[in-house]
């Protein structure tokens, strides 16, 4: 009983006014907000419009799980009111395997950056995809570590400035969408948070798909990758967005780099068919044993 | 609850220590493992694949050790009983996650098949030094439950223990088994699914909107939940209240922690199984664990034959550590001998334990071997004799070391 009031408690403590209800609040855990991220950053238009993609792609919440490694994406399960799960950094791929191994009525989303899924999770993104585990892969590529206060990332672009290349980037990044095609993923897209319509459609087109799906959000970082940059506010992000983004379906990835302010192309580049994990797991226990697991 | 006789492959087997540990994991219901080939553990887990399918238990061989023990960790919330099994080095990269499923509060297993170390170390040949780890191996305050089988037929029996300790109080338990046991074949017994007794997952089974996944019932332990459910859950490694949500206060972090550990340490009595023989009237006891053990008891029957009274305490649980039976036993005895295959680890905690009431010697090993039983007949006989008390650890000078450093090695030996 005990319990029960402090739920209440809880939920009454959100400042709304009498009767107003956020349109998303089947969706998003109101009663933990507000949320921790700066003003100008995109990864809570990216939450928006996979919870959007959620509605738009009919699939079953209850039936979903959400899961997220650490960084600043990585506070996206906690937000979603899903089955969330936080996991250690660089994991959440790994975990998601078990969960989606282990009992495959499951979708499993994992929602996190760049820095969690390419650089210290990289493994697991590649094996991921070349298992082919249905799942679908949202990354937040906001060029840094942001969460720690600005440092380089894998995906930070040759010259720019963080704060552990005071210099500018001495490394050549990762191309995301490359890895994603070249290790097996059935479906791969890139869009920015300015693209929302394109992005929830591009999500909700991932969700239904059978397979490892990566969708790319390239997000801006107001506070560290803009103003170290110096590439002003979360607006301008936006504008740049707007006048440097090139939308090429089906382009190969071989040519999708991203340099320092250079043009970003947009889009749709992957879509196939591959048997699944499952599958493939299960065609396989039919073939020794006669008989195979539910596939959800 | 008894065991589903389908995951049980009831009969006699002439088998080694990790295959029976696989068979033991399949008996208790784990339905799925995740590992990664390491020596000398990978029979394990060979086992496991190859009978796997017999009894609907999935496997699957991720690309490292952080995969492995993370798809384990997600297979337990999306609601099935699963373990992964490793060694040496693939230990020591587990540990971060060790202590996310112990923040957690998941039931998963991890069989440890120990190996010499420190590093690659000798990877074919047994180790007792991965004990402290066990412990204390990843960051912050947690407590677990760590196991030590001696036989083949304790890995089954023990694998199936460990998976009960683990529902019961949602904890990660370690067997910490060794090369020596895990490749030491013998006859396996595995008996009907109704002589062996399986604990259900403690599942909440209430109304969706009441549901606390860390509102602990009077022992301690939460109800859990699985993904799927439409229960909402959220689950972060960050400190949580009782409802999952993240807090960062000192006061959530004193509750929610003193709980993790409180958990453990007060059921201590219900979880700690030991096997003590002789230790009445006895002037020494040889405290020691898994392959020590076993060699242990030809120490203390030649030291027996010589009129010393020799007790034996076999740790079978190692963590959480049998403080009160240490210390009841230091007022009665002279000295304990702890034979172990490191330069000291358990033996500490037995000092610790002692008050300096009674005499502490270790008889170290640097691994890749066992001891040899005279070197524990000898060291008993010492300390029977030694009427002064001798504060800290004595270390016991053993045949081998004595051969290695004072004869001195050729390289070509």
């Amino acid at each position: 009983m005990k319990a029960k009031e402090t739920k209440t408690q809880e939920i009454q403590s959100v400042p709304s006014k009498k009767g107003e209800i956020h349109p998303m609040e089947n969706l998003l855990r109101m009663d933990r907000m507000p949320h921790i991220w700066c003003p100008s950053c995109g990864i809570g238009l990216a939450v928006t419009a996979f919870a959007s993609a959620l509605e738009k792609a009919n699939i079953d919440p209850n039936k979903i799980s959400i899961v997220s490694g650490i960084g600043c994406t990585g506070r996206v399960a906690g937000y979603v009111k899903l089955d969330s799960f936080h996991t250690t950094h660089g994991r959440p791929i790994a975990f998601g395997t078990g969960i989606r191994v282990a009992n495959p009525k499951i979708k499993v989303v994992v929602f996190s950056g760049d820095g969690d899924l390419i650089a210290i999770g990289g493994n697991h993104f590649i094996h991921a995809a070349r298992r082919n585990i249905d799942m679908l892969v949202v990354c937040v590529n906001n060029f840094i570590y942001a969460m720690t206060g600005g440092q380089v990332a894998p995906t930070t672009p040759l010259a720019a400035y963080a704060t552990t290349s005071p210099y500018g980037c001495v490394e050549p990044p990762f191309n995301i969408p490359y890895i994603a095609d070249s290790s097996g993923a059935v479906y791969v897209a890139r869009w920015t948070t300015l693209h929302i319509r394109r992005l929830i459609n591009s999500l909700a087109e991932a969700l239904q798909k059978k397979g490892f799906s990566v969708v790319e959000v390239i997000s801006p970082c107001g506070m560290y990758y803009s103003r170290i940059n110096k590439l002003g506010d979360g607006l301008d992000m936006m504008k740049f967005y707007h006048d440097n983004v090139e939308i090429r379906h089906g382009e190969d990835t071989k040519n999708l780099d991203i340099g320092f302010q250079t043009k970003i192309i947009c889009g749709k580049f992957v879509d196939r068919e591959r048997p699944s994990y499952m599958e493939r797991y299960n065609q396989w226990l039919s073939d020794v044993k006669g008989g195979s697991r539910d596939e959800g | 609850m008894k065991a589903n006789p389908t995951d049980v492959l009831t009969g006699i087997y002439y088998i080694d220590g990790d295959v029976a540990a696989g068979y033991g994991a399949l008996a208790a219901g784990c339905k799925l493992v995740a590992g990664y080939p390491i020596t000398p553990s990978t029979e394990a887990f060979e086992a496991m694949c190859r009978k796997g399918p017999q009894v609907g238990t999935v496997f699957i061989q991720m690309e490292d050790e952080f995969g492995s023990i993370s798809a384990v960790l997600g297979a337990v919330w999306s609601g099935v009983k699963s373990m992964t099994i490793t060694s040496g080095p693939g230990y020591s990269l587990m540990m971060e996650s060790i202590g996310f499923g112990a923040m957690l509060e998941t039931p998963f297993v991890l069989l440890n098949i120990q190996r010499g170390g420190p590093s690659t170390g000798v990877p074919t040949k047994t180790g007792q030094a991965d004990m402290m780890q066990s412990r204390w191996g990843s960051h912050g305050d947690y407590e677990l439950i760590a196991i030590s089988p001696d036989s083949p037929q304790e890995m089954f029996d023990y694998t199936i223990k460990a998976f009960n300790l683990a529902e019961k109080y949602r904890c990660p338990v370690m067997i910490m088994s060794d090369e020596c046991v895990g490749h030491m074949t013998e006859k396996v017994v595995i008996p009907e699914a109704d002589k062996i007794e399986i604990e259900p997952r403690r599942f909440y089974k209430g109304p969706p909107e009441e549901y606390l996944p860390f509102s602990p019932d009077p022992d301690l332990v939460p109800k859990i939940a699985k993904a799927g459910d439409g229960l909402g859950l959220y689950i972060t490694g960050r400190v949580h209240d009782e409802r999952g949500y993240p807090v960062k206060n000192e006061e959530f972090k004193a509750k929610y922690v003193r709980r993790l550990v409180d958990k453990i340490r007060l059921n201590k009595d219900k979880i700690i199984e030991l096997k003590e023989e002789s230790t009445d009237d006895a002037d020494v006891v040889v405290v020691s664990y898994g392959i020590s053990s076993r060699v242990a008891v030809k120490g203390v029957e030649i030291a027996r034959q010589k009129g010393i009274k020799v007790g034996a305490l076999r740790l079978v649980t190692v963590w959480p550590f049998p403080d009160e039976k240490i210390i009841d036993l230091a007022k009665k005895v002279k000295a304990f001998v702890v034979p172990e295959i490191n330069y000291g680890q358990i033996v500490f905690d037995v000092a610790r334990c002692c008050h300096g009431q009674a005499n502490v010697v270790l008889i170290p090993h640097g691994g890749a071997g066992v001891h040899n039983p005279l070197d524990i007949s000898d060291a008993i006989e010492s300390a029977a004799k030694e009427d002064k008390k001798i504060e800290g650890v004595v270390e016991f000078k053993t045949r081998l070391e004595k051969i290695v450093f004072e004869r001195g090695l050729k390289l070509k030996e």
